[in-house]
């Protein structure tokens, strides 16, 4: 029996650049990016779309990368928290969490914040039930949950 | 300027972590690097027969499979004096060693691959074959047995007796006496535990997930059979553990002897369900506590009885009872503590181990006993306040519990709580509020650290130490900058580096009380130096004054005085003597104080809680609580550890058990979805005070410790406030919408 073809070229429109890649057909969105690509922003947690901390967005939409195929993701636009801040100025969202503390080890923090930035996108009526609810796919083990919704609020309402 | 402790600025750390820049150990690349993935046990006991690894080696990549068969026999010495992580009877898992199967879920095999999909692919494919033989999986309280005396002898005594309160107990005018269960928990962090192993020769370099480089390093030293020296472990960054990564365990080693075996950088990192077995867990633990008092709610006899699980092959025992000892005035005390033996892998530490679950029971009985009474809880706490540790029979170093008690009492408004169960309504559901009192002791071990000065105005402050999260790299540069006397943004620290000079285990919320004093220690030694330098004849710009007539202040030499004489700040000193750098290192350690005074932190927790009496769910709308946590260093960092602290209790409280399956000896729920933890919605308002406390009879920097104290308390005051709510008493953990409706 032929072995099944396990590799592939793919090309994946990171935080505004292309990157042409081969990868194993297997491999997750979320694996290219943290050890293909040197991404290591986004965590991985679970792998079992659980935890949250591996969320992107893709065109737009905040996805747990580990349960999306990187072979599945060309041509879509991938932003990741490397592509948040601008140079030194980091992303209001990325400046509420520090000074909101909305962490503690920080493993989670950074899905949190794509999280939150894919929320903020979505024209919810953002109130402080509809934060919570919203961000329950992200779990943070440290239990910095409050300040997470103090951080997001304040920039909702900025 | 002196006054950056106390201070609540934001992480030192934190941009790095909001752009996703902080390295966890799992993310390093050396080069070359490849994969590992473990093959685990299916059976609790008995003897591995065959592996066949033929159809593994023929997945494209793979590069070995190391199991038994083949990995290098393994000294695996244990230190002669056994670090404080590990348990002091038995020995751990040696890992490949031999056929022997303790438990389910038991690394058997690895598989190294180019790629994480091959080794994953190749680790399904390996075919173990076992002779099962009969393993213990029941809990069975009945066949338990007193620790080891050598586990004793390390603060976990079987047996405490003081007075004669069984006695005491029968003659009490009222009793309470019931049994409080928690199941078997998991930690959960959110990292997995992961490994790089990457040799040079016969140089180890280990990128870990650990709380302890120095201890690591020496565990795997001890296993491999190789000098200290040859092994450099660095964590600069730990994603959350909460006591799982203060042992070294197997897959550690695992990594280790693959990368010498492929002469390739390896990285192993454990699946969700790999570490349901792969490391410990919160060992399931059953209480009874039997509590007598007189009719005005004087204690007069305590007895605290608990039994846990542990495994065969080596024995984890924890102070589950030893709060017990100490919390309240009653002059009949007896406590015992039992291990049930199971085919299970080794429990650990996890948040507070054994004090949160002993606090678990013994302030649940608390409110069982008020109830009896007839009497407001806090007030029962109230009059039976230890003002001395009657345990130890030392004074407190500094005990704040009735400001806590206090604090928290007016703040959530106790006042409005209505003694009578099940009277509060809100919103058509049933309204509660409970409370308990937590402590947590407060502890330090020896420590070091080094500090550098430059002539650029910076320092650089370095210790062994680890931050998993509360925040050690931000107060500890709080520290260094009050003492030095320079801005925070003129201090660096460093930790997570077996390079570094050595720090003890950053668990047991030991770090500050620890670590801070060497740095202080450190920052006063440089200083020192400083002087010196300013005096020395001829180059110092201080050369010919009396060393009593210098000072160092605001990050500069002067004059005592203050009034002759410029101030030379240190960079600028460094500079005239055409020096770069100034070093120095010191040690801290704790005295006598150990003899004179037991340490402890303190708080009270109370919670309301809204209950769907159709349903059986429970809310928390708000936890309030108080601490003494000795000198903060940082409030707003020390804020986030007792709300973390807080949602870790509202899980234990409602949410967190591993399913056990007694018929094959594993964990149902291995994963986040099943295992549930807090999420966002589950929590409501988290109120955090801390009353004034400065504990400089524990030690120079006043500090306790806060990690710990948090957790504690929360599940018997969120228990204390169903009862309130509904009139049902809840003793099991965690209290389910079932265990709530259940008859
Ligand atoms: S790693 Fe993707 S959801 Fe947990
Ligand atoms: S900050 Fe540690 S898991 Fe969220």
């Amino acid at each position: 029996m032929q072995p099944p073809q396990t590799s592939r070229s793919v090309a994946l429109t990171v935080n505004g650049r292309v990157h042409h890649l081969e990868v194993d057909v297997r491999t997750t969105l979320l694996d290219a990016l943290r050890d293909r690509l040197g991404l290591a922003g986004a965590k991985k947690g679970c792998g079992l779309g659980q935890c949250g901390a591996c969320t992107v967005l893709v065109d737009g939409r905040r996805v747990v990368s580990c349960l999306t195929l990187a072979v599945m993701n060309e041509g879509r636009n991938i932003v990741t928290i490397e592509g948040l801040a601008d140079g030194d100025a980091l992303h209001p969202l990325q400046a509420a969490f520090v000074e909101h503390d909305a962490f503690q080890c920080g493993y989670c923090t950074p899905g949190q914040i794509m999280s939150a930035l894919g929320l903020l996108r979505e024209g919810h009526d953002i109130s402080d039930a509809v934060i919570r609810e919203q961000m329950s796919g992200n779990l943070c083990r440290c239990g910095a949950y409050s300040n997470i919704v103090a951080a997001i609020r304040q920039v909702a309402e900025a | 300027m002196r006054s950056a402790i106390g201070q609540p600025i934001s992480r030192v750390d934190g941009p790095a972590k909001v752009r996703g820049q902080a390295r966890y150990a799992g993310e390093f690349q050396p080069h070359g690097l490849v994969h590992a993935v473990l093959v685990t046990s299916t059976i609790v006991q008995g003897r591995i027969i065959a592996i066949d690894d033929s159809e593994a080696l023929r997945v494209p990549g793979v590069m070995a499979v190391i199991s038994h068969l083949n990995a290098p026999r393994l000294p695996w010495h244990i230190p002669e004096q056994r670090p404080v992580v590990d348990p002091k009877a038995g020995e751990p898992l040696h890992l490949f060693q031999g056929p022997e199967v303790h438990f389910n879920g038991q690394p058997v095999a690895l598989v190294i691959a180019g790629t994480l999909e091959g080794a994953t692919e190749a680790a399904a494919r390996v075919q173990v074959s076992y002779a099962p033989a009969n393993g213990v999986t029941m809990f069975d309280e009945a066949s338990a047995r007193p620790p080891h005396p050598d586990t004793a002898s390390a603060g976990r005594p079987g047996t405490t007796s003081r007075g004669d309160a069984d006695a005491a107990l029968a003659q009490a005018a009222v009793r309470i006496d019931a049994t409080y269960r928690q199941p078997r928990e998991h930690h959960n962090a959110i990292e997995p535990h992961v490994t790089i192993a990457a040799w040079d020769g016969d140089h180890l370099t280990l990128y870990d997930k650990t709380q302890w480089v120095d201890n690591d390093r020496q565990e795997v030293a001890h296993a491999l059979g190789i000098s200290e020296s040859q092994i450099r472990v660095i964590s600069p960054f730990v994603g959350g553990a909460f006591g799982s990564a203060l042992r070294t365990w197997p897959h550690v080693i695992a990594a280790a002897i693959a990368a010498r075996e492929v002469r390739r950088p390896v990285r192993l990192e454990l699946t969700r369900r790999q570490l349901y077995s792969g490391i410990g867990f919160r060992p399931r633990t059953e209480q009874r506590i039997a509590l007598g008092a007189d009719r005005d709610g004087r204690l007069q006899a305590v007895v605290h009885e608990a039994t846990a699980q542990t495994a065969r092959y080596e024995e984890y025992a924890e102070t589950t009872v030893n709060t017990t000892t100490k919390a309240y005035a009653c002059r009949n005390v007896r406590t015992a503590y039992r291990l049930a033996d199971m085919n299970i892998n080794s429990p650990c530490p996890m948040r507070a181990p054994g004090t949160v679950t002993g606090i678990f029971a013994l302030e649940t009985a608390m409110d069982e006993l008020a109830v009896a009474l007839n009497m407001d809880p806090l007030e029962l706490r109230l009059r039976n306040f230890a003002d001395h540790d009657q345990h130890q029979q030392h004074p407190w170093s500094s005990n704040e519990l009735q400001a806590c008690y206090r604090a928290a009492a007016e703040k959530f408004g106790w006042h409005r709580r209505p003694q009578q169960p099940g009277t509060l309504r809100h919103d058509g559901k049933q309204v509660g509020y409970g409370m308990a009192m937590t402590m947590y002791p407060a502890n330090r071990e020896a420590a070091s650290a080094s500090v550098s000065v430059f002539a650029n105005g910076t320092a650089l402050i370095r210790s062994a130490a680890s931050d998993m999260g509360p925040g050690t790299y931000t107060s500890m540069t709080q520290v260094a900058a009050e003492c030095l006397g320079l801005p925070v943004d003129k201090i660096g620290f460093e930790l997570g580096d077996t390079d570094l000079p050595v720090a003890p285990v950053h668990g047991g919320s030991i770090t500050m009380a620890s670590v801070g004093n060497a740095v202080m220690a450190a920052c006063r030694s440089v200083e020192s130096r400083l002087i010196d330098l300013a005096r020395a004849p001829g180059s110092g710009p201080f050369a010919g004054v009396k060393l009593a007539d210098l000072v160092c202040r605001d990050g500069a030499v002067m004059r005592a005085s203050g009034a002759v004489g410029e101030a030379v700040p240190y960079g600028e000193l460094l500079r005239r003597c055409g020096l770069s750098k100034l070093d120095s290192e010191s040690h801290a350690e704790p005295g006598e104080e150990e003899e004179q005074f037991s340490s402890s932190a303190f708080g009270a927790v109370f919670a309301e809680v809204h209950v769907d009496a159709g349903l059986g769910t429970i809310r928390v709308p708000r936890l309030v609580g108080a601490y003494d946590i000795g000198r903060v260093v940082n409030p707003k960092i020390a804020r986030s550890q007792c709300i973390g602290g807080m949602v870790g209790g509202i899980g234990m409280a409602l949410l967190e058990a591993a399913e056990w399956d007694a018929r094959f000896g594993r964990v149902m729920n291995s994963n986040l979805a099943e295992y549930l933890v807090p999420v966002c919605a589950d929590v409501g308002e988290l109120d955090v005070t801390f009353v004034a406390s400065d504990d400089r009879n524990f030690n120079p920097l006043g500090v306790k410790g806060v990690a710990e104290i948090a957790i504690c308390g929360v599940a018997p005051a969120i228990g204390n406030a169903i009862y309130n709510a509904t009139g049902r008493r809840l003793r099991d953990l965690p209290f389910t919408p079932a265990r709530l409706l259940a008859g």
